[in-house]
Protein backbone atom coordinates (compact mmCIF):
# COMPACT_ATOMS: atom_id res chain seq x y z
CA UNK A 1 0.00 0.00 0.00
CA UNK A 2 2.70 2.82 0.86
CA UNK A 3 4.50 1.83 -2.49
CA UNK A 4 1.00 2.44 -4.03
CA UNK A 5 0.78 5.90 -2.39
CA UNK A 6 4.71 6.77 -3.18
CA UNK A 7 3.89 6.08 -7.13
CA UNK A 8 0.35 8.49 -7.05
CA UNK A 9 2.59 11.72 -4.76
CA UNK A 10 5.21 10.86 -7.98
CA UNK A 11 2.19 10.51 -10.63
CA UNK A 12 1.42 14.15 -9.35
CA UNK A 13 4.17 15.88 -10.54
CA UNK A 14 3.97 13.88 -13.91
CA UNK A 15 0.39 14.02 -14.18
CA UNK A 16 0.17 18.15 -14.08
CA UNK A 17 2.98 17.54 -16.72
CA UNK A 18 5.28 19.93 -14.62
CA UNK A 19 8.53 17.60 -15.98
CA UNK A 20 7.90 15.32 -18.67
CA UNK A 21 10.99 13.35 -18.69
CA UNK A 22 12.24 11.87 -21.96
CA UNK A 23 9.00 13.38 -23.62
CA UNK A 24 9.66 14.04 -27.45
CA UNK A 25 6.33 16.59 -27.33
CA UNK A 26 6.73 18.93 -24.97
CA UNK A 27 3.01 20.30 -24.19
CA UNK A 28 3.34 23.44 -22.33
CA UNK A 29 0.69 25.99 -23.92
CA UNK A 30 -2.70 23.72 -24.46
CA UNK A 31 -5.16 24.83 -21.74
CA UNK A 32 -6.78 22.12 -19.13
CA UNK A 33 -9.59 21.65 -19.59
CA UNK A 34 -10.37 18.68 -16.78
CA UNK A 35 -8.24 18.07 -13.65
CA UNK A 36 -8.95 15.62 -10.95
CA UNK A 37 -7.74 16.31 -7.62
CA UNK A 38 -7.17 13.97 -4.94
CA UNK A 39 -10.67 12.29 -6.44
CA UNK A 40 -11.81 9.31 -4.65
CA UNK A 41 -15.47 7.39 -5.39
CA UNK A 42 -17.07 4.30 -3.50
CA UNK A 43 -19.38 1.97 -4.22
CA UNK A 44 -20.98 1.57 -0.67
CA UNK A 45 -18.28 0.10 0.84
CA UNK A 46 -15.68 -0.39 -2.23
CA UNK A 47 -13.54 2.33 -2.41
CA UNK A 48 -13.23 2.16 -6.15
CA UNK A 49 -11.44 4.94 -7.07
CA UNK A 50 -8.48 6.23 -5.11
CA UNK A 51 -6.81 9.88 -4.83
CA UNK A 52 -6.78 10.27 -8.48
CA UNK A 53 -5.02 13.10 -9.44
CA UNK A 54 -4.71 13.60 -13.40
CA UNK A 55 -4.88 16.49 -15.95
CA UNK A 56 -6.19 16.94 -19.38
CA UNK A 57 -5.19 19.16 -21.71
CA UNK A 58 -7.23 20.74 -25.12
CA UNK A 59 -7.24 19.08 -28.00
CA UNK A 60 -5.80 15.92 -26.92
CA UNK A 61 -6.71 12.60 -27.21
CA UNK A 62 -6.08 11.18 -23.58
CA UNK A 63 -6.37 7.32 -23.07
CA UNK A 64 -6.68 5.08 -19.89
CA UNK A 65 -5.58 1.72 -19.91
CA UNK A 66 -5.62 -0.90 -17.33
CA UNK A 67 -7.32 -4.44 -16.07
CA UNK A 68 -10.48 -4.94 -16.19
CA UNK A 69 -12.20 -3.46 -12.60
CA UNK A 70 -9.31 -0.99 -12.17
CA UNK A 71 -11.81 1.89 -12.42
CA UNK A 72 -10.91 3.38 -15.86
CA UNK A 73 -14.52 3.15 -16.57
CA UNK A 74 -15.85 4.64 -13.13
CA UNK A 75 -13.53 7.39 -13.71
CA UNK A 76 -14.46 8.39 -17.19
CA UNK A 77 -18.17 8.46 -16.06
CA UNK A 78 -17.40 10.55 -12.77
CA UNK A 79 -16.30 13.39 -15.57
CA UNK A 80 -20.14 14.05 -16.56
CA UNK A 81 -21.33 12.63 -13.44
CA UNK A 82 -23.04 9.72 -15.06
CA UNK A 83 -21.89 7.93 -11.76
CA UNK A 84 -24.99 9.75 -10.09
CA UNK A 85 -27.06 7.26 -11.72
CA UNK A 86 -25.81 4.91 -9.62
CA UNK A 87 -27.39 5.13 -5.96
CA UNK A 88 -24.82 3.68 -3.79
CA UNK A 89 -21.73 6.14 -5.30
CA UNK A 90 -20.51 8.70 -2.95
CA UNK A 91 -17.44 11.49 -3.87
CA UNK A 92 -14.68 13.02 -2.08
CA UNK A 93 -12.19 15.32 -3.66
CA UNK A 94 -13.24 17.37 -6.96
CA UNK A 95 -12.68 17.18 -10.46
CA UNK A 96 -12.45 20.84 -12.18
CA UNK A 97 -13.79 21.30 -15.64
CA UNK A 98 -12.11 24.81 -16.90
CA UNK A 99 -11.03 25.19 -13.35
CA UNK A 100 -14.80 24.67 -11.76
CA UNK A 101 -15.35 21.78 -9.62
CA UNK A 102 -18.51 19.69 -11.53
CA UNK A 103 -19.45 18.61 -7.98
CA UNK A 104 -20.07 22.18 -6.39
CA UNK A 105 -19.69 24.89 -8.58
CA UNK A 106 -22.98 25.50 -9.26
CA UNK A 107 -22.87 23.75 -13.12
CA UNK A 108 -26.04 21.85 -13.69
CA UNK A 109 -25.62 18.47 -14.06
CA UNK A 110 -27.65 19.14 -17.62
CA UNK A 111 -25.19 21.67 -18.57
CA UNK A 112 -21.96 19.82 -17.69
CA UNK A 113 -23.39 16.94 -19.88
CA UNK A 114 -24.15 18.99 -22.75
CA UNK A 115 -20.23 20.32 -22.68
CA UNK A 116 -19.07 17.13 -21.83
CA UNK A 117 -20.36 14.60 -24.51
CA UNK A 118 -20.09 10.70 -23.92
CA UNK A 119 -19.84 7.61 -26.50
CA UNK A 120 -20.51 4.50 -24.48
CA UNK A 121 -19.46 1.08 -24.80
CA UNK A 122 -21.95 -0.65 -26.59
CA UNK A 123 -23.53 1.43 -29.74
CA UNK A 124 -27.09 2.24 -28.15
CA UNK A 125 -28.82 4.65 -31.01
CA UNK A 126 -32.07 5.68 -29.88
CA UNK A 127 -35.32 3.55 -31.29
CA UNK A 128 -35.75 5.97 -33.81
CA UNK A 129 -34.74 6.97 -37.18
CA UNK A 130 -30.91 8.34 -38.05
CA UNK A 131 -32.03 11.51 -38.31
CA UNK A 132 -33.96 11.89 -35.25
CA UNK A 133 -30.85 10.40 -33.25
CA UNK A 134 -28.83 13.07 -34.35
CA UNK A 135 -31.14 15.76 -34.04
CA UNK A 136 -32.21 14.20 -30.81
CA UNK A 137 -29.67 16.72 -28.54
CA UNK A 138 -30.04 19.94 -30.39
CA UNK A 139 -33.74 19.24 -30.05
CA UNK A 140 -33.00 18.52 -26.37
CA UNK A 141 -31.65 22.11 -26.16
CA UNK A 142 -34.84 23.56 -27.86
CA UNK A 143 -33.73 23.97 -31.71
CA UNK A 144 -36.74 23.57 -33.59
CA UNK A 145 -36.31 25.06 -36.99
CA UNK A 146 -35.89 22.62 -39.40
CA UNK A 147 -33.16 23.97 -41.52
CA UNK A 148 -30.82 24.37 -38.23
CA UNK A 149 -31.64 20.81 -37.47
CA UNK A 150 -30.62 19.77 -41.37
CA UNK A 151 -27.87 21.75 -40.70
CA UNK A 152 -26.42 20.06 -37.37
CA UNK A 153 -27.45 16.51 -38.76
CA UNK A 154 -25.36 16.55 -41.88
CA UNK A 155 -22.40 18.37 -40.03
CA UNK A 156 -22.22 15.90 -37.59
CA UNK A 157 -23.24 12.47 -39.15
CA UNK A 158 -19.72 14.09 -42.22
CA UNK A 159 -17.98 14.75 -38.57
CA UNK A 160 -18.42 11.51 -37.97
CA UNK A 161 -17.52 10.01 -41.43
CA UNK A 162 -20.57 7.97 -41.51
CA UNK A 163 -22.92 10.94 -44.15
CA UNK A 164 -21.84 9.61 -47.34
CA UNK A 165 -23.21 6.04 -45.60
CA UNK A 166 -26.61 6.65 -44.58
CA UNK A 167 -27.38 10.47 -46.74
CA UNK A 168 -29.77 8.49 -48.46
CA UNK A 169 -31.90 6.89 -45.71
CA UNK A 170 -31.82 9.48 -43.01
CA UNK A 171 -35.32 8.66 -42.22
CA UNK A 172 -34.90 4.80 -41.38
CA UNK A 173 -34.43 3.74 -38.59
CA UNK A 174 -30.94 3.48 -36.51
CA UNK A 175 -31.59 -0.11 -35.41
CA UNK A 176 -30.78 -1.24 -39.16
CA UNK A 177 -27.28 -0.46 -39.18
CA UNK A 178 -24.19 -2.43 -38.25
CA UNK A 179 -22.78 -2.12 -35.30
CA UNK A 180 -19.80 -0.21 -36.59
CA UNK A 181 -22.16 2.34 -38.41
CA UNK A 182 -24.49 2.58 -35.15
CA UNK A 183 -21.51 3.47 -33.12
CA UNK A 184 -20.96 6.17 -35.88
CA UNK A 185 -24.15 7.47 -35.58
CA UNK A 186 -23.43 8.02 -31.64
CA UNK A 187 -20.63 9.58 -32.44
CA UNK A 188 -22.37 12.23 -34.40
CA UNK A 189 -25.35 12.56 -31.66
CA UNK A 190 -22.64 13.50 -29.38
CA UNK A 191 -20.89 15.55 -31.87
CA UNK A 192 -24.25 17.63 -32.67
CA UNK A 193 -24.55 18.96 -29.18
CA UNK A 194 -21.46 20.52 -29.80
CA UNK A 195 -19.19 19.74 -26.91
CA UNK A 196 -16.08 20.42 -25.82
CA UNK A 197 -14.81 17.21 -24.00
CA UNK A 198 -16.17 13.79 -25.37
CA UNK A 199 -15.59 11.13 -22.96
CA UNK A 200 -15.54 7.26 -25.05
CA UNK A 201 -15.81 4.60 -22.75
CA UNK A 202 -14.45 1.44 -24.67
CA UNK A 203 -16.00 2.78 -27.95
CA UNK A 204 -14.60 0.01 -30.30
CA UNK A 205 -15.31 -3.00 -27.87
CA UNK A 206 -17.82 -4.58 -29.59
CA UNK A 207 -16.68 -3.35 -32.63
CA UNK A 208 -14.91 -5.33 -35.86
CA UNK A 209 -11.32 -4.76 -36.97
CA UNK A 210 -12.49 -2.45 -39.67
CA UNK A 211 -15.38 -0.52 -38.15
CA UNK A 212 -12.57 -0.19 -34.91
CA UNK A 213 -10.13 1.54 -37.57
CA UNK A 214 -12.43 4.10 -39.34
CA UNK A 215 -13.65 5.72 -35.51
CA UNK A 216 -9.77 5.45 -35.02
CA UNK A 217 -9.05 7.98 -37.88
CA UNK A 218 -12.36 9.40 -37.47
CA UNK A 219 -10.77 10.42 -33.39
CA UNK A 220 -7.70 12.03 -35.04
CA UNK A 221 -9.62 14.22 -37.50
CA UNK A 222 -12.15 15.38 -34.69
CA UNK A 223 -9.07 16.03 -31.67
CA UNK A 224 -8.43 19.52 -33.77
CA UNK A 225 -12.24 20.72 -32.39
CA UNK A 226 -12.35 18.18 -29.29
CA UNK A 227 -10.47 16.96 -26.82
CA UNK A 228 -11.03 13.26 -25.91
CA UNK A 229 -10.90 11.04 -23.16
CA UNK A 230 -11.19 7.38 -23.85
CA UNK A 231 -10.99 4.64 -21.70
CA UNK A 232 -9.67 1.47 -23.54
CA UNK A 233 -8.64 -2.04 -23.01
CA UNK A 234 -6.92 -2.47 -25.82
CA UNK A 235 -3.26 -1.41 -25.81
CA UNK A 236 -2.06 -1.34 -28.95
CA UNK A 237 -4.99 1.24 -29.58
CA UNK A 238 -4.05 3.00 -27.22
CA UNK A 239 -0.75 3.50 -28.42
CA UNK A 240 -2.45 3.83 -32.35
CA UNK A 241 -4.50 6.69 -31.18
CA UNK A 242 -3.44 8.48 -27.85
CA UNK A 243 -1.21 11.23 -27.25
CA UNK A 244 -1.55 10.73 -23.75
CA UNK A 245 -1.88 7.88 -21.77
CA UNK A 246 -2.50 7.07 -17.97
CA UNK A 247 -2.55 3.50 -16.45
CA UNK A 248 -4.87 2.56 -13.89
CA UNK A 249 -4.68 -0.04 -11.90
CA UNK A 250 -6.71 -1.26 -8.60
CA UNK A 251 -8.16 2.05 -8.19
CA UNK A 252 -5.19 3.99 -8.65
CA UNK A 253 -3.19 5.96 -11.46
CA UNK A 254 -0.52 4.27 -11.70
CA UNK A 255 1.39 6.18 -13.95
CA UNK A 256 0.40 9.14 -16.33
CA UNK A 257 2.27 10.75 -19.03
CA UNK A 258 2.73 10.92 -23.08
CA UNK A 259 1.60 7.79 -24.56
CA UNK A 260 5.37 7.16 -26.20
CA UNK A 261 6.72 7.21 -23.10
CA UNK A 262 3.84 5.01 -20.91
CA UNK A 263 4.51 2.66 -23.83
CA UNK A 264 8.21 2.91 -24.57
CA UNK A 265 10.06 3.86 -21.28
CA UNK A 266 7.76 3.63 -18.66
CA UNK A 267 8.73 4.42 -15.15
CA UNK A 268 6.80 1.93 -12.95
CA UNK A 269 7.36 -1.99 -13.23
CA UNK A 270 3.52 -2.77 -12.93
CA UNK A 271 3.30 -0.23 -16.03
CA UNK A 272 5.54 -1.99 -18.26
CA UNK A 273 4.38 -5.76 -17.20
CA UNK A 274 0.78 -4.22 -18.50
CA UNK A 275 1.82 -2.49 -21.37
CA UNK A 276 4.20 -5.54 -22.63
CA UNK A 277 0.71 -8.09 -22.00
CA UNK A 278 2.29 -9.76 -19.21
CA UNK A 279 -0.86 -9.19 -17.15
CA UNK A 280 -4.22 -7.52 -17.40
CA UNK B 1 -12.99 -50.61 -17.26
CA UNK B 2 -14.80 -48.03 -18.24
CA UNK B 3 -16.72 -46.03 -15.93
CA UNK B 4 -19.71 -46.18 -17.47
CA UNK B 5 -21.59 -49.20 -18.26
CA UNK B 6 -22.91 -49.47 -21.94
CA UNK B 7 -25.03 -51.64 -21.41
CA UNK B 8 -27.11 -50.14 -18.29
CA UNK B 9 -27.37 -46.83 -20.63
CA UNK B 10 -29.04 -49.31 -23.29
CA UNK B 11 -31.40 -50.50 -21.04
CA UNK B 12 -32.41 -47.61 -19.32
CA UNK B 13 -32.19 -45.56 -23.11
CA UNK B 14 -35.99 -47.08 -23.45
CA UNK B 15 -37.56 -46.17 -20.15
CA UNK B 16 -36.56 -42.65 -20.53
CA UNK B 17 -37.91 -42.23 -23.65
CA UNK B 18 -41.03 -43.42 -23.47
CA UNK B 19 -41.61 -41.48 -20.24
CA UNK B 20 -40.47 -38.64 -22.73
CA UNK B 21 -43.23 -39.69 -25.04
CA UNK B 22 -45.99 -40.07 -21.74
CA UNK B 23 -45.37 -36.87 -20.86
CA UNK B 24 -45.75 -34.98 -23.85
CA UNK B 25 -48.96 -36.40 -24.64
CA UNK B 26 -50.07 -35.61 -20.89
CA UNK B 27 -49.36 -31.79 -21.06
CA UNK B 28 -51.18 -31.88 -24.46
CA UNK B 29 -54.47 -33.27 -22.48
CA UNK B 30 -53.79 -30.57 -19.63
CA UNK B 31 -54.19 -28.20 -22.25
CA UNK B 32 -56.76 -29.49 -24.62
CA UNK B 33 -58.81 -29.88 -21.60
CA UNK B 34 -58.97 -26.18 -21.00
CA UNK B 35 -60.25 -25.48 -24.86
CA UNK B 36 -62.57 -28.15 -24.88
CA UNK B 37 -64.17 -26.74 -22.07
CA UNK B 38 -64.18 -23.33 -23.72
CA UNK B 39 -65.66 -24.62 -27.10
CA UNK B 40 -68.35 -26.27 -24.98
CA UNK B 41 -69.32 -23.24 -23.15
CA UNK B 42 -68.86 -20.97 -26.49
CA UNK B 43 -71.49 -23.47 -28.25
CA UNK B 44 -73.73 -24.02 -25.70
CA UNK B 45 -74.25 -20.34 -25.51
CA UNK B 46 -74.73 -19.80 -29.05
CA UNK B 47 -77.00 -22.20 -29.21
CA UNK B 48 -78.67 -21.16 -26.48
CA UNK B 49 -78.64 -17.41 -27.70
CA UNK B 50 -78.37 -17.20 -31.41
CA UNK B 51 -82.21 -17.06 -32.01
CA UNK B 52 -82.32 -14.01 -29.41
CA UNK B 53 -79.57 -12.23 -31.39
CA UNK B 54 -81.05 -9.55 -33.69
CA UNK B 55 -80.95 -5.91 -34.27
CA UNK B 56 -83.98 -5.43 -31.81
CA UNK B 57 -82.21 -7.26 -29.31
CA UNK B 58 -79.21 -4.36 -29.92
CA UNK B 59 -81.44 -1.41 -30.07
CA UNK B 60 -84.41 -1.71 -27.57
CA UNK B 61 -84.08 -1.78 -23.67
CA UNK B 62 -84.67 -4.40 -21.45
CA UNK B 63 -88.30 -5.56 -20.53
CA UNK B 64 -90.07 -7.47 -18.16
CA UNK B 65 -91.14 -9.89 -20.87
CA UNK B 66 -88.48 -12.20 -22.22
CA UNK B 67 -89.43 -11.53 -25.84
CA UNK B 68 -89.04 -7.36 -25.82
CA UNK B 69 -85.88 -7.15 -23.16
CA UNK B 70 -83.02 -5.83 -25.14
CA UNK B 71 -79.16 -5.07 -24.40
CA UNK B 72 -79.40 -1.12 -25.80
CA UNK B 73 -79.02 0.42 -22.24
CA UNK B 74 -76.96 -2.24 -21.39
CA UNK B 75 -74.59 -1.41 -23.96
CA UNK B 76 -74.68 2.11 -23.82
CA UNK B 77 -74.25 1.66 -19.55
CA UNK B 78 -71.24 0.01 -20.11
CA UNK B 79 -69.67 2.49 -22.64
CA UNK B 80 -70.24 5.35 -19.98
CA UNK B 81 -68.71 3.31 -17.81
CA UNK B 82 -65.36 2.84 -19.86
CA UNK B 83 -65.61 6.62 -20.17
CA UNK B 84 -64.69 7.28 -16.97
CA UNK B 85 -63.03 4.25 -15.99
CA UNK B 86 -60.75 4.31 -19.16
CA UNK B 87 -58.91 8.38 -18.32
CA UNK B 88 -59.09 7.67 -14.95
CA UNK B 89 -57.27 4.26 -14.47
CA UNK B 90 -54.61 5.35 -17.59
CA UNK B 91 -53.47 8.45 -16.37
CA UNK B 92 -53.08 7.44 -12.34
CA UNK B 93 -51.70 4.83 -13.58
CA UNK B 94 -49.34 5.53 -15.75
CA UNK B 95 -48.11 8.23 -13.49
CA UNK B 96 -47.66 5.56 -10.81
CA UNK B 97 -45.67 3.34 -13.03
CA UNK B 98 -43.27 6.35 -14.53
CA UNK B 99 -42.87 7.53 -10.83
CA UNK B 100 -42.06 4.46 -9.61
CA UNK B 101 -39.62 3.34 -12.04
CA UNK B 102 -37.84 6.65 -13.51
CA UNK B 103 -38.19 8.80 -10.22
CA UNK B 104 -38.63 7.18 -6.86
CA UNK B 105 -35.38 6.97 -4.88
CA UNK B 106 -34.16 3.20 -4.73
CA UNK B 107 -34.99 2.46 -1.00
CA UNK B 108 -36.86 -0.28 1.22
CA UNK B 109 -40.47 2.09 0.95
CA UNK B 110 -40.16 1.92 -2.83
CA UNK B 111 -39.84 -1.54 -2.90
CA UNK B 112 -43.02 -1.47 -0.41
CA UNK B 113 -44.89 0.43 -2.31
CA UNK B 114 -44.26 -1.60 -5.81
CA UNK B 115 -45.04 -5.02 -3.49
CA UNK B 116 -47.56 -3.65 -2.01
CA UNK B 117 -49.28 -2.52 -5.75
CA UNK B 118 -48.28 -6.21 -7.18
CA UNK B 119 -50.83 -7.60 -3.91
CA UNK B 120 -53.18 -4.96 -5.08
CA UNK B 121 -53.75 -6.46 -7.70
CA UNK B 122 -54.69 -9.95 -6.34
CA UNK B 123 -57.36 -8.25 -4.27
CA UNK B 124 -61.00 -9.62 -5.17
CA UNK B 125 -63.57 -7.40 -7.48
CA UNK B 126 -65.57 -7.44 -3.90
CA UNK B 127 -63.71 -6.30 -1.91
CA UNK B 128 -63.08 -3.14 -4.51
CA UNK B 129 -67.17 -3.10 -4.81
CA UNK B 130 -67.41 -2.54 -1.02
CA UNK B 131 -64.60 0.34 -0.78
CA UNK B 132 -66.29 1.79 -3.78
CA UNK B 133 -69.63 1.65 -2.01
CA UNK B 134 -68.21 3.39 0.75
CA UNK B 135 -66.48 5.78 -0.72
CA UNK B 136 -67.66 7.03 -3.72
CA UNK B 137 -71.48 5.96 -3.45
CA UNK B 138 -71.49 6.58 -0.06
CA UNK B 139 -68.96 9.06 1.27
CA UNK B 140 -68.69 11.17 -1.59
CA UNK B 141 -72.86 11.03 -2.35
CA UNK B 142 -72.25 9.43 -5.89
CA UNK B 143 -74.85 6.83 -5.39
CA UNK B 144 -75.13 4.47 -8.22
CA UNK B 145 -74.29 6.80 -10.82
CA UNK B 146 -72.01 6.12 -13.69
CA UNK B 147 -69.03 7.92 -11.64
CA UNK B 148 -69.10 6.42 -8.50
CA UNK B 149 -68.98 2.63 -10.46
CA UNK B 150 -66.37 3.84 -12.84
CA UNK B 151 -64.12 5.53 -9.89
CA UNK B 152 -64.45 1.80 -8.51
CA UNK B 153 -63.18 -0.20 -11.75
CA UNK B 154 -60.94 2.39 -12.32
CA UNK B 155 -59.62 1.79 -8.76
CA UNK B 156 -59.79 -1.52 -9.18
CA UNK B 157 -57.71 -2.20 -12.36
CA UNK B 158 -54.93 0.18 -11.60
CA UNK B 159 -52.61 -2.18 -10.22
CA UNK B 160 -53.29 -3.85 -12.96
CA UNK B 161 -52.19 -1.17 -15.69
CA UNK B 162 -49.98 -0.20 -13.02
CA UNK B 163 -47.93 -3.35 -12.77
CA UNK B 164 -47.94 -3.49 -16.41
CA UNK B 165 -46.40 -0.31 -16.98
CA UNK B 166 -44.02 -1.23 -15.21
CA UNK B 167 -42.87 -4.18 -16.91
CA UNK B 168 -42.43 -2.21 -20.05
CA UNK B 169 -40.96 0.80 -18.88
CA UNK B 170 -38.68 -1.46 -17.73
CA UNK B 171 -38.17 -3.40 -21.42
CA UNK B 172 -36.40 -0.14 -22.08
CA UNK B 173 -32.56 -0.47 -21.62
CA UNK B 174 -30.86 0.89 -19.70
CA UNK B 175 -28.28 2.09 -21.98
CA UNK B 176 -30.65 4.06 -24.01
CA UNK B 177 -31.68 6.23 -20.78
CA UNK B 178 -27.78 6.78 -20.49
CA UNK B 179 -27.38 7.72 -24.13
CA UNK B 180 -30.40 10.52 -23.59
CA UNK B 181 -29.17 11.71 -20.02
CA UNK B 182 -25.17 11.91 -21.44
CA UNK B 183 -26.53 14.44 -23.48
CA UNK B 184 -27.53 16.83 -20.91
CA UNK B 185 -31.25 16.02 -21.78
CA UNK B 186 -33.48 16.00 -18.34
CA UNK B 187 -35.38 13.56 -16.58
CA UNK B 188 -38.62 14.73 -17.90
CA UNK B 189 -37.32 14.71 -21.72
CA UNK B 190 -35.83 11.13 -21.32
CA UNK B 191 -39.09 10.22 -20.21
CA UNK B 192 -41.41 11.65 -22.81
CA UNK B 193 -38.67 11.71 -25.78
CA UNK B 194 -37.12 8.14 -25.48
CA UNK B 195 -39.11 6.07 -22.56
CA UNK B 196 -42.57 6.24 -23.44
CA UNK B 197 -42.35 5.94 -26.99
CA UNK B 198 -41.19 3.20 -26.21
CA UNK B 199 -43.16 1.71 -23.55
CA UNK B 200 -46.33 2.37 -25.00
CA UNK B 201 -47.02 -0.49 -27.11
CA UNK B 202 -46.60 -2.44 -24.02
CA UNK B 203 -48.87 -0.09 -22.12
CA UNK B 204 -51.30 0.21 -24.56
CA UNK B 205 -51.67 -3.62 -24.36
CA UNK B 206 -51.89 -3.68 -20.53
CA UNK B 207 -54.50 -1.10 -20.33
CA UNK B 208 -56.80 -2.45 -22.86
CA UNK B 209 -56.33 -6.04 -21.11
CA UNK B 210 -57.50 -4.05 -18.20
CA UNK B 211 -59.84 -2.50 -19.43
CA UNK B 212 -61.55 -5.56 -20.76
CA UNK B 213 -61.42 -6.93 -17.18
CA UNK B 214 -63.23 -4.02 -16.44
CA UNK B 215 -65.86 -4.60 -18.71
CA UNK B 216 -66.50 -8.06 -17.82
CA UNK B 217 -66.90 -7.42 -14.14
CA UNK B 218 -69.88 -7.72 -12.06
CA UNK B 219 -69.19 -7.65 -8.48
CA UNK B 220 -68.68 -4.45 -7.91
CA UNK B 221 -71.59 -3.60 -9.66
CA UNK B 222 -73.77 -5.65 -7.49
CA UNK B 223 -72.09 -4.21 -4.35
CA UNK B 224 -72.57 -0.35 -5.37
CA UNK B 225 -76.41 -1.51 -6.37
CA UNK B 226 -76.60 -0.48 -10.11
CA UNK B 227 -79.76 -1.08 -11.50
CA UNK B 228 -80.91 -3.59 -13.70
CA UNK B 229 -84.46 -2.16 -15.58
CA UNK B 230 -83.93 1.44 -16.58
CA UNK B 231 -85.63 2.65 -19.43
CA UNK B 232 -83.24 5.85 -20.24
CA UNK B 233 -79.46 6.27 -20.87
CA UNK B 234 -77.58 8.38 -18.42
CA UNK B 235 -76.63 11.77 -19.57
CA UNK B 236 -74.21 12.59 -17.31
CA UNK B 237 -71.67 11.07 -15.59
CA UNK B 238 -73.88 11.57 -12.12
CA UNK B 239 -77.07 9.27 -13.49
CA UNK B 240 -77.76 6.16 -13.36
CA UNK B 241 -76.81 3.13 -15.60
CA UNK B 242 -77.00 -0.11 -16.41
CA UNK B 243 -74.31 -2.56 -17.42
CA UNK B 244 -73.44 -5.34 -19.76
CA UNK B 245 -72.46 -8.23 -16.95
CA UNK B 246 -75.16 -6.80 -14.54
CA UNK B 247 -77.95 -7.46 -16.99
CA UNK B 248 -76.85 -10.19 -17.93
CA UNK B 249 -76.34 -11.34 -14.28
CA UNK B 250 -80.16 -10.08 -13.33
CA UNK B 251 -81.49 -11.65 -16.80
CA UNK B 252 -80.08 -15.69 -15.74
CA UNK B 253 -81.85 -14.68 -12.22
CA UNK B 254 -85.05 -14.40 -13.76
CA UNK B 255 -87.27 -17.56 -12.92
CA UNK B 256 -88.72 -17.05 -16.27
CA UNK B 257 -86.91 -19.49 -19.02
CA UNK B 258 -87.02 -17.21 -21.35
CA UNK B 259 -84.62 -15.24 -20.10
CA UNK B 260 -81.91 -17.76 -20.49
CA UNK B 261 -81.94 -17.10 -24.19
CA UNK B 262 -81.73 -13.41 -23.49
CA UNK B 263 -78.99 -13.80 -20.89
CA UNK B 264 -76.98 -16.10 -23.65
CA UNK B 265 -77.65 -13.78 -26.29
CA UNK B 266 -76.12 -10.90 -24.09
CA UNK B 267 -73.00 -13.09 -23.37
CA UNK B 268 -72.49 -13.15 -26.56
CA UNK B 269 -72.86 -9.81 -27.49
CA UNK B 270 -70.66 -9.09 -24.07
CA UNK B 271 -67.64 -12.29 -25.79
CA UNK B 272 -66.98 -10.44 -28.71
CA UNK B 273 -66.79 -6.91 -27.46
CA UNK B 274 -63.83 -8.44 -24.95
CA UNK B 275 -62.79 -10.44 -28.05
CA UNK B 276 -62.00 -7.66 -29.86
CA UNK B 277 -60.51 -5.67 -27.23
CA UNK B 278 -58.40 -8.80 -26.71
CA UNK B 279 -56.91 -9.08 -30.46
CA UNK B 280 -56.59 -5.54 -30.25
CA UNK B 281 -54.38 -6.05 -27.61
CA UNK B 282 -52.55 -8.53 -29.01
CA UNK B 283 -51.94 -7.19 -32.32
CA UNK B 284 -50.83 -3.97 -30.66
CA UNK B 285 -48.51 -6.15 -28.70
CA UNK B 286 -47.04 -8.00 -31.64
CA UNK B 287 -46.99 -4.90 -34.33
CA UNK B 288 -45.36 -2.22 -32.62
CA UNK B 289 -43.44 -3.57 -29.71
CA UNK B 290 -39.82 -2.62 -30.15
CA UNK B 291 -36.78 -5.02 -29.87
CA UNK B 292 -33.63 -4.07 -28.85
Amino acid sequence: MTELKNINVKENTVGSQVTTKDSPIIQTNKEVVFEAKNFNLWYGDNHALQDINLTFHENDINAIIGPSGCGKSTFVKSMNRMTELVPIVRTEGSIDFRGDDIFTSGMSVEELRTRVGMVFQKPNPFPKSIYDNVAYGPRVHGIKKKSILDEVVEKSLRGASIWDEVKDRLNDNAYGLSGGQQQRICIARTLAVEPEVILMDEPTSALDPISTTKIEDLMQEIKKDYSIIIVTHNMQQAARVSDRTSFFYQGYVVESDDTKVIFENPSDKRTEDYVSGRFG
Amino acid sequence: MTLIDKDIIAKKRNGRQSKNTILKWLFFLCTMFGLIVLIMLIVDTLMDGWSRLNLDFLTSFNSSRAEQAGFFGAIIGSLWLMLVTAPVAIILSIGTALYLEEYAPKNKFTEFIKINISNLAGVPSVVFGLLGLAMFARALQLGNSVLAAGLTLALMILPVIVVASQEAIRTVPASVREASIGMGATKWQTVSRIILPAAIPGIVTGVILALSRALGETAPLVVIGVPTTLLVTPSSVLDSFQAMPMQIYSWVKMPNEEFQYVAAAGIIVMLVVLLLMNSAAIFIRNKFSKRY
